[in-house]
């Protein structure tokens, strides 16, 4: 009867609206359906379920670690096109709460278009796109719309695992349910992952304060997360103090750190980390909190009225052994864990291989073939046999190194050094004061020449940026493909560009220690599969040599 | 003294009015957020208890230090600090309570602070509106206070709500459609689309009929009055920073020093000839009530004496051994000050 006369002629009479309102409305609804193809609906049966976002057109979608890990390796999927997917679990990042899984069973998938996060603002448009309290059976994302609260927000960890650093804070309503889907900026861009919320006293439901993950943070442990590995987050191995002044210092440093190696000490300040300025504890934590553990980053203190630029490597905060437990399923309440396992879908049979410290290793072989098959695709142009790399140091004088399967030679003004093959690579650090140039170079070639199966056991271990003294957070900035290896006594991480070279190797002759680090370059427009035109090797920070090769000009021969 | 500070007060009123941000036309979300955030602050005093939080948000008032707050327990602290946007901190001193208002206005030791400009004029409904406070005491140091949007969704009388929830304030106040009064948001700012102050947050209210919590802010003219108020002295007023809300002394009833937050409202003495004497008021009483009104705290106490309108009259029901007893204490004296 009500809506009756509400239909009636007299009360339909049209409301004048604002074209600009009729204008922002349709521009807010082009975002949303930019955005809720690439939304997907997880459902993990009696464990819950959560969102997701698609990031590739090959299926791999970021959500919340807290989502898949009651749901274990394989879940169910719903896209907004009205079909379910099986999907299998990639890698898992408890501490920072972000987990991949890749979808199947389609060629090409709709995925989000990313936005560098940190050009957003508080008083920024923005919604979230999810399945709060697992509304989404017909597999449509349900949207709220509101506005960032709160930039590079600072929320502490549950114990060590689920700490939320540099996140976005939104008054767009995040729910449980709402877990790792995406919040988009008002273009219908991916700006974070949404996965926690202030509740307290009200129970839990959406108050008007809830965070994401920046996409940045998403960025930087995308190639960690595709080796299928337990990821681990950084530690600069040094706790920090805000002063009376307003300055960051450091109250604590472990003397075994790399960064007690590189010279920082107690009541040092911080002046920035990864090229942010750092004036607050919380500044501090929330850039560490964005880096995976193992990355190199320039930090710059002020040490006795000195600034210093150091290059400092961070260390894991968690032992493996943590690790392994933190990423574990929970038993379930009141109830025995049942022990026979769960029958896995047939889609997602044979995608799965469980190993110690990672959440799916088969994943880490898919990335160490895909990084193989680019090394061999760059190999086939170059020389094969011995090595040869003559030419002069930087210093002027000449060098010569020869490098073959068995043996290598390296002649410089200090002496000559020989390595052979046949014996342990750690008991021939040579030369002497490199931390091991040598046998850096000969594992260098024979990973050109043979692959990453010739390097005894070696994994994907993930992404790292091509030159850490440029790195700063909130910049996208050019990374490189890592491999770590274990092999005559020695461990290696090789890094691999985008065109299958292998661009710098550190080599640790002993654990703890500080690696030998050799950095290669190559001449503009040099062909691929070619040496390189310049190598330089570094141990703790200080150059050991730098060689640059080439023809060695007649007038200046020895 | 207190006449210079009522002018300065008004004097801030119509000349920020006149100047704001919105001389220069429509300003982006943006600008207005971070123009208004300048002047909230995060202020940390008592508390730390289950269900009490140590912190709240003000608003500067006026450039020299003036900042008005929601009077709570937080300002129960010998030390009440003041963290302005830019990260700068500052002890502040406690200038008067408006109880009626459940308002109080600080004071803090500074100059050219970042003044907001105050809407004169009542909002209606509809209005679209933006809500900066130090809610869940997210923001920390210079990180500035968060911000949420939503509109007023109607200006009602809060006495709309008593009964159900428990408020001295029965004047209008503007409800809003999204969720604004948080832990720590107390105190937060209220703006318009061009940044103007609409009003400030109020303290987290819920009824206790239906459990829900109640969003609203106290409009601008009713803050402005409030503290001019108390600037003025014509409320209760003190000038210690531990003052209650309302002063027992003036009905000659001295209870229990408030060690804890809960310190149950035990009679220490009863001041010889006083209105608590006549009404036969002992020492050991436990007072358990005020008008209808249940209290089982110190501090509740003093906020039910304070929310009695002056003039009106004040009863109490105690526990004396063991058997509840009334006492009325005749009229609430107009002048609360020692």
């Amino acid at each position: 009867m009500v809506l009756a006369c509400s239909l009636s002629p007299a009360a339909a009479a049209p409301v004048p609206i604002d074209p600009s309102v009729l204008e922002a409305e349709q521009t807010m609804v082009e975002a949303i359906g930019r955005a809720t193809p690439s939304t997907v609906a997880i459902f993990a049966g009696d464990s819950g379920g959560g969102s997701g976002v698609l990031l590739t057109r090959d299926g791999y979608a970021v959500t919340n670690f807290h989502v898949v890990q009651p749901a274990g390796v394989a879940m169910t999927c719903g896209l907004p096109d009205g079909h379910l997917y099986d999907a299998v679990l990639v890698g898992v990042d408890p501490t920072g709460d972000l987990a991949l899984i890749k979808l199947l069973g389609r060629d090409e998938f709709p995925c989000a278009a990313v936005a560098n996060s940190d050009g957003v603002e508080v008083g920024d448009a923005c919604f979230t796109a999810g399945n709060p309290f697992l509304l989404g059976t017909d597999l449509q994302p349900s949207i709220s719309v509101g506005i960032v609260s709160g930039v590079h927000r600072y929320q502490f960890p549950a114990g060590t695992i689920l700490e939320y650093t540099d996140c976005l804070q939104v008054d767009a309503a995040i729910n449980p349910g709402n877990s790792g889907g995406g919040l988009f900026d008002a273009e219908g861009r991916l700006i974070g992952i949404n996965g926690r919320a202030s509740f307290e006293k009200r129970g839990r439901v959406n108050v008007g304060v809830g965070y994401a993950i920046s996409t940045n943070q998403v960025r930087h442990f995308m190639g960690v997360l595709r080796a299928g590995r337990i990821c681990d987050h950084a530690t600069l191995g040094a706790t920090v103090a805000t002063s009376a002044d307003g300055r960051v210092v450091v109250s604590d440093i472990l003397e075994s750190s790399d960064a007690w190696r590189r010279g920082l000490r107690y009541d040092d300040e911080i002046v920035s980390l990864a090229g942010r300025a750092v004036r607050t504890g919380n500044a501090f934590k929330n850039v560490l909190g964005t880096l995976p553990a193992g990355w190199q980053v320039p930090v710059v203190i002020r040490s006795g009225g000195r600034r210093r630029e150091l290059v400092v490597r961070l260390a894991s905060v968690h032992s493996a052994a943590d690790l392994k437990g933190l990423a574990a399923e929970p038993e379930p309440e009141g109830r025995r864990p049942d022990p026979t396992p769960r029958e896995l879908p047939a889609a997602v049979r044979g995608l799965v291989e469980q190993r110690q410290g990672f959440a799916n290793a088969h994943f880490n072989r898919v990335e160490r073939d895909r990084v193989a098959a680019s090394i061999a695709a760059a190999r086939d142009a170059g020389p094969t046999g011995p090595w040869l790399l003559e030419g002069r140091l930087g210093t002027g004088e000449a060098f010569r190194i020869e490098l073959t399967d068995h043996a290598a030679t390296i002649d410089i003004p200090t002496g000559t050094s020989t390595l052979v093959t046949s014996d342990d690579f750690d008991r021939q650090p040579v030369p002497p004061g490199s931390g091991g140039l040598l046998p850096a170079l000969v594992l260098w070639r024979r990973l050109v020449l043979e692959g990453p199966a010739a390097l005894g056991h070696t994994i994907y271990w993930g992404t790292a940026p091509r030159d850490p003294t440029a790195f700063q957070v909130g910049t996208p900035s050019d990374m490189v493909d890592v491999l770590e290896s274990s092999v005559s006594g020695v461990e290696l991480h090789t890094f691999i560009d985008g065109s299958g070279r292998v661009v710098a190797v550190d080599l640790w002759t002993q654990p703890g220690t500080d690696p030998c680090e050799v950095r290669m370059a190559w001449a503009e427009g040099a062909p691929l599969g070619s040496l390189p035109t310049r190598i330089e090797a570094r141990r703790g920070g200080d150059e050991f040599a730098t060689f640059l090769i080439g023809p060695v000009p007649a007038e200046m021969g020895p | 003294m207190r006449h210079v500070a009522v002018r300065f007060l008004v004097a801030v009123v119509v000349v920020v009015a006149a100047v704001g941000l919105h001389a220069d036309g429509p300003a982006t979300p943006r600008q207005v957020a971070a123009s208004a955030a300048r002047h909230v602050v995060k202020i940390y005093g008592a508390g730390g208890v289950r269900g009490l939080e140590a912190y709240q948000s003000g608003i500067i008032l006026s450039p020299d230090g003036r900042i008005a707050t929601v009077m709570s327990t937080v300002l129960d602290a010998d030390d009440i600090e003041c963290v302005l946007d830019d990260g700068r901190r500052f002890a502040a001193t406690l200038v008067g309570v408006d109880p009626r208002r459940e308002l109080a206005v600080l004071s803090i030791e500074a100059t050219d602070l970042p003044a907001c400009d105050v809407e004169a004029g009542r909002a209606g409904p509809g209005t679209r509106a933006m809500a900066i406070s130090n809610l869940f005491g997210v923001a920390v140091g210079d990180e500035r206070a968060s911000v949420q949007r939503g509109v007023i969704a109607a200006v009602v009388p809060l006495e709309a709500r008593r009964g159900a929830a428990e408020a001295p304030y029965a004047g209008d106040v503007y409800v809003l459609d999204f969720t604004t009064n948080n832990p720590g948001s107390p105190g937060g700012a209220l703006v318009d689309a061009r940044g103007r102050l609409l009003g400030m947050l109020g303290k987290e209210l819920r009824s206790t009929a239906s459990g829900i919590w109640l969003n609203y802010a106290l409009p601008a003219d009713e803050l402005v009055a409030g503290c001019q108020e108390i600037v003025s002295g014509r409320v209760a007023t003190t000038t210690g920073p531990t003052a209650a809300p309302f002063d027992l002394r003036a009905l000659g009833l001295v209870l229990v020093p408030d060690l804890l937050g809960r310190t149950p409202p035990f009679v220490e003495t009863v001041v010889p000839g006083s209105p608590a004497e006549q009404a036969g008021l002992r020492p050991d009483d436990l007072v358990v009530a005020v008008g209808a009104r249940a209290v089982a705290s110190r501090h509740a106490l003093e906020m039910a004496v304070g929310s009695i309108v002056a003039g009106d009259p004040v009863r109490i029901a105690v526990i004396r051994d063991g058997r509840v007893v009334d006492c009325e204490l005749g009229p609430r004296p107009e002048e609360a000050r020692p």
